[in-house]
C-alpha cells in the first residue's frame, strides 16, 4: 500500500519536482533570486531555472564549499541566493561554510538540501540526508522548513525567498501525496493540524505525515480518534501546538524520516516535558545508517511506516490509560 | 569621513603603518590575546590598499553598493582591520579598547554586521577568496563598477576551498578579483615549507589561470605599483603574493614564531611600543 493511500490522500509527483516548478515561479516573480547548483541540478530540480534565468544560475561545480560562500557574497550584494544541492553534501561538506557565512552573518540566503531522509532509496546512506535537522539545528539564525506534499512544498519555497535571513529547506526525491488544498495558508512556525482527534497527538513532518494520517485511519478503524500536526517548520517551532495537543489529547507521538538523535520529536520533548509532560513515543531512525534498496522497503525495515506509528501511539495509549487509573 | 579615500604619499603610508602597529600592539595587549604577529606583516598591504589610493570606499555610508570590497580572509588579522577600519573612519577609535570584551561588537575574529566595513565572517580559514567571487558576480548582475580584494594568508592556502575559488575565480573570468596573499612563512606551529610546503606557489596559481605577481609586502612602492598593475588586468584574476615578515616591526616578535596566538605582555609590550615609537 503506498503512502497516503489508507488516508484517502492524492498521488503527485516527486517532491523535487514541485521544488523545482515553484523555485522557477520565485525567480519569475523576483529577479533578486539567483541559483546556485552544486552540479546536481538536474537531480535537484534546480536546472529548470537555468534554462528561463541563465544569467542567474551558476553551477560553482562540485565544490560545496566555495558553493556556499558565494552564495554569501551574493546575498551581501543584495540577492537572494538559492544554494540547492544534496542535503548530505552541502551540510556536511560546508558545514562550517553554512555556519560562518550564513548562519552567523545572518546572510539573507536559503539552503535547499534535496534528498533528504531515506526515500532516495537505492543510491544508499551516503546520499541520503538522515541528520539534515540535527545539523541545521545546531545553527541558532536558521529557519528549518519540512514541506510534505506539493502545496506545501510551494509554500515553502515561496516562503523562503520572502523571508529575510537563513532558511534551510528539506527537499526529497520521494512523491509525497496531497495533503492540501490548493489555497491552503501557512505561515513559518505555525503548524497545521491535518485531522482532528482528541485521544492522542501525532507530530509528523515530510512523508511522515501522510504516513501519520495513514496511521490514524488505522487507529479509526479501532475506534481512536488520533490528532495529526504537520510540523512544517521545525525552527522556530510552535509550542503553542504542542502545549495544546499535550493538553488537550494527553499522548504525543511523533514521527520523522530523520534520526531520533537530535530530530524533530527531540524537540518537541523538550517542549513538551517543560510545559505539559504527557506520555511520548519517538518514530524515526534509531542509531543506525540504512542502506541501498527500493524506497519502501527501506521504510519498513526501518520502521518509518503507519504500521510502526500504530504500534507507538497504542504503546502510548496504554501508558496514559495506566496513569488515568 | 565621506568621498574618496585619502591618496597618502609614501612618508605618510609610512607613518600611518607605525600607527596601526601601536593600535594593534595596545589592543591586543589590552585585550591579552590575539594575533598581533599575524597582523603586523599585513599592516604594509592594507595601509597600501585603503590610503595608497587602491580602494574606493566610504566610511560615513559602509554598504555605499559601488563600494570596492576589501574581505580579510585571514581572520585571525582582525587587529589589524579593526585598526585600519578606525583610521579610515569608518567608526571611532575608542572602539579598538573594546576588542574582546563582554557586550563588544569588537569580535575576536571578524563577524559581518557586527561592525561596519567588515564584510564577512571569517575567521575560519580559507572561506574569502569564495565570498569574494559572490561579490564579483553581484557586481555583474547588478552592472557596477567596483574592485574585489582579499586578503589571504599563506598557511591558509593549505584548505583546500582556497583552491576551488582559485579554480572558480578564473572559470568565471572575474578580473576584478585581486587576492593578496601575505607570504610571511610562518603558520601555527612553524615555518610553512617545514609543515606543509606550499611551494611552488607562483606555479600553483598560475597554472589555475591567475595573473600573478610579486611584490614585496612591507614596500609600499612596491606594493602599488603591483596593486596598480593588478587593475588593469583583463580576463583574468589576479593575485600578488607579498613577501613579508611575520611580527614584522618588533625586532623580538620577528625573531620567533611561537608569538603567532599571543598577545604581548608587560616588559615585552613595553619594549615593543618602545620600538615602533608610540609614545
Amino acid at each position: 500500500m503506498r503512502v497516503g493511500e489508507k488516508a484517502g490522500l492524492k498521488e503527485s509527483r516527486p517532491l523535487r519536482d514541485i521544488f523545482g516548478e515553484a523555485l522557477l515561479e520565485v525567480a519569475q516573480q523576483n529577479e533578486k533570486v539567483v541559483v546556485l547548483d552544486g552540479d546536481l541540478g538536474n537531480s535537484t530540480k534546480a536546472e529548470l531555472v537555468r534554462n528561463k534565468f541563465p544569467e542567474r544560475f551558476f553551477n560553482i561545480g562540485i565544490a560545496e564549499s566555495n558553493l556556499t560562500c558565494i552564495g554569501s557574497g551574493l546575498a551581501a550584494c543584495g540577492f537572494i541566493p538559492f544554494i540547492v544541492s544534496f542535503s548530505s553534501f552541502l551540510l556536511c561538506n560546508a558545514y562550517d561554510q553554512i555556519r560562518l557565512a550564513i548562519a552567523m552573518s545572518n546572510a539573507n540566503a536559503k539552503v535547499v538540501g534535496s534528498h533528504g531522509g531515506i526515500t532516495l532509496g537505492k543510491d544508499g546512506p551516503t546520499q541520503m540526508g538522515i541528520e539534515d535537522f540535527a545539523l541545521v539545528g545546531g545553527m541558532p539564525t536558521f529557519v528549518l522548513l519540512v514541506p510534505s506534499d506539493p502545496v506545501s512544498m510551494r509554500w515553502a519555497v515561496h516562503a523562503a525567498a520572502d523571508h529575510v535571513g537563513p532558511v534551510f529547506l528539506r527537499s526529497s526525491r520521494v512523491a509525497m501525496p496531497f495533503i492540501y488544498q490548493k489555497d491552503t495558508s501557512f505561515e513559518i512556525g505555525k503548524a497545521r493540524t491535518v485531522r482532528e482527534g482528541e485521544d492522542l497527538t501525532i507530530i509528523g513532518c515530510g512523508l511522515m505525515v501522510s504516513t501519520a494520517l495513514d496511521a490514524a485511519a488505522h487507529l479509526a478503524d479501532r475506534g481512536i480518534e488520533a490528532r495529526v500536526i504537520d510540523m512544517h517548520t521545525l525552527r522556530p517551532m510552535d509550542s503553542e501546538a504542542i502545549v495544546r495537543a499535550a493538553k488537550e489529547t494527553g499522548a504525543i507521538v511523533t514521527a520523522e524520516e530523520h534520526l531520533l538523535t537530535g530530530g524533530m520529536g527531540s524537540n518537541i520533548a523538550r517542549i513538551a516535558s517543560r510545559e505539559y509532560a504527557v506520555p511520548m513515543r519517538f518514530v524515526g531512525l534509531a542509531d543506525t545508517y540504512t542502506e541501498s534498496a527500493d524506497p519502501d522497503d527501506l521504510l519498513v525495515k526501518y520502521h518509518l511506516t503507519a504500521h510502526d506509528i500504530v504500534q507507538a501511539s497504542l504503546q502510548v495509549l496504554e501508558v496514559k490509560a495506566g496513569r488515568a487509573k | 569621513m565621506a568621498g574618496n579615500p585619502n591618496i597618502a604619499d609614501t612618508k605618510t603610508l609610512k607613518e600611518i603603518a607605525r600607527a596601526l602597529r601601536c593600535d594593534i600592539l595596545d589592543m591586543t595587549t589590552r585585550a591579552g590575546s590575539g594575533h598581533p604577529s599575524s597582523s603586523f606583516s599585513s599592516v604594509e598591504i592594507c595601509t597600501a590598499l585603503f590610503f595608497g589610493g587602491i580602494l574606493n570606499y566610504r566610511s560615513d555610508k559602509p554598504d555605499w553598493p559601488e563600494r570596492d570590497r576589501f574581505i580579510m580572509s585571514k581572520g585571525h588579522a582582525a587587529p589589524l582591520l579593526y585598526a585600519v577600519l578606525a583610521r579610515a573612519g569608518f567608526f571611532d577609535k575608542s572602539e579598538l579598547n573594546r576588542l574582546r570584551q563582554i557586550d563588544s561588537p569588537v569580535q575576536g575574529h571578524p563577524i559581518q554586521g557586527m561592525m561596519p566595513g567588515v564584510e564577512a565572517t571569517t575567521g575560519s580559514l580559507g572561506q574569502g577568496l569564495s565570498t569574494g567571487i559572490g561579490h564579483v558576480l553581484g557586481a555583474r548582475l547588478n552592472r557596477l563598477d567596483y574592485r574585489v580584494y582579499v586578503l589571504l594568508g599563506d598557511g591558509e592556502c593549505e584548505e583546500g576551498q582556497v583552491w576551488e575559488a582559485a579554480m572558480a575565480a578564473s572559470h568565471f573570468k572575474t578580473d576584478i578579483l585581486t587576492a593578496v596573499l601575505d607570504y610571511n612563512k610562518y603558520q601555527e606551529t612553524g615555518p610553512i615549507a617545514r609543515e606543509m610546503a606550499l611551494e611552488p606557489l607562483v606555479k600553483k596559481w598560475e597554472s589555475f589561470g591567475w595573473e600573478v605577481f610579486e611584490a614585496n609586502g612591507h614596500d609600499f612602492k612596491d606594493l602599488l605599483k603591483k596593486l596598480n598593475a593588478a587593475k588593469s588586468e583583463k580576463q583574468k584574476p589576479s593575485i600578488i603574493i607579498a613577501h613579508t615578515v611575520k611580527g614584522k616591526g618588533v625586532s623580538f616578535v620577528e625573531a620567533d614564531y611561537t608569538f603567532h596566538g599571543r598577545a604581548l605582555k608587560g616588559e615585552q609590550a613595553k619594549q615593543a611600543r618602545k620600538e615602533l615609537l608610540c609614545g
